[in-house]
């Protein structure tokens, strides 16, 4: 092995004082992941349906269950944050949005609309299917 | 690039391409931009989907099977939710490839782990579309 040249490295992460958008940055990642297999619960609902009465029953009672209420609204607000999040940064992809209070506006606005909206999801919900 | 360094000295050419055919297309990863801009499409269509989606998941609230059938089975309704399949699986497809390829770093790992998010993607979004059709076939 060759001698190692101790150089300069540069600051990683842990270096810099966090900032809103750092965070949210984070946060988009592991909404998308946690929407990855979140898909699976969705996979399962729809082959559930197409195979009858029974299968879609389990699905009714595992999603009805506490746990599985909490994962469905755990699920509804990393979708909903992963939008918003996702639209912030197609603004960013086209140009826009790049001023501090800018960056600053839109990133609260995901934080906040992602949260509301998926608490008017959940509302319109239990005001349709008392809840299932 | 100096007019030089973009054609060469004749002595040192190794190849007969041009400077534009070497990056047309290529690039890093040889794929170019298409997952960057496969990524923005699908987001795009994705947003415009996910209006009708939450109303069609709100629909099936408090149904049972054969109500829910009846829905998702339903022309319009059954389009909607392929097009929502197949966009999110292409586009969690490549965002999970993406964070495998910041993180691990070990080379069998890596490609082992995009070979399985390729499977995982695909069965994800087959076994659904399967669902779907089937719903709407009333088979």
């Amino acid at each position: 092995m060759t001698a190692r040249i101790e150089r300069p490295l540069s600051p990683h992460l842990q270096i810099y004082r966090w900032t809103l958008t750092m965070a949210l940055s984070i946060v988009h990642r592991l909404t998308g992941i946690a929407l990855y297999f979140g898909t699976l619960l969705l996979a399962w609902w729809l082959i559930a349906a197409a195979s009858g009465p029974g299968a879609y029953a389990n699905v009714q009672a595992f999603t009805g269950s506490i746990i599985g209420k909490l994962i469905v609204f755990g699920y509804t607000w990393a979708l909903m944050h992963h939008l918003l999040s996702g639209l912030r940064h197609l603004v960013w992809d086209l140009g826009y949005g790049f001023k501090a209070t800018e960056r600053e506006a839109l990133t609260w606005g995901a934080l906040i609309g992602g949260v509301s909206l998926t608490v008017l999801v959940w509302i319109a919900a239990y005001a349709i299917g008392g809840g299932r | 690039m100096s007019v030089e360094e973009s054609h060469g000295s004749p002595r040192k050419a190794r190849s007969m391409r041009t400077p534009l055919a070497r990056v047309r297309s290529l690039g890093a990863s040889h794929s170019g931009t298409s997952d960057f801009w496969r990524q923005r499409i699908t987001a795009v269509a994705m947003a415009l989907l996910i209006v009708p989606v939450i109303v069609v998941v709100l629909m099936l609230l408090g149904r049972n099977q054969a109500g829910a059938a009846q829905i998702l089975g339903s022309l319009p309704i059954a389009i909607i939710l392929l097009l929502f399949i197949i966009a999110s699986a292409w586009h969690m497809k490549i965002g999970m490839q993406v964070v495998i390829e910041d993180y691990i770093h070990n080379e069998k790992l890596k490609l082992a782990s995009v070979m399985a998010n390729n499977f995982f993607s695909i069965a994800v979004a087959l076994a659904s579309i399967y669902a779907i059709l089937k719903l709407s076939s009333g088979v």
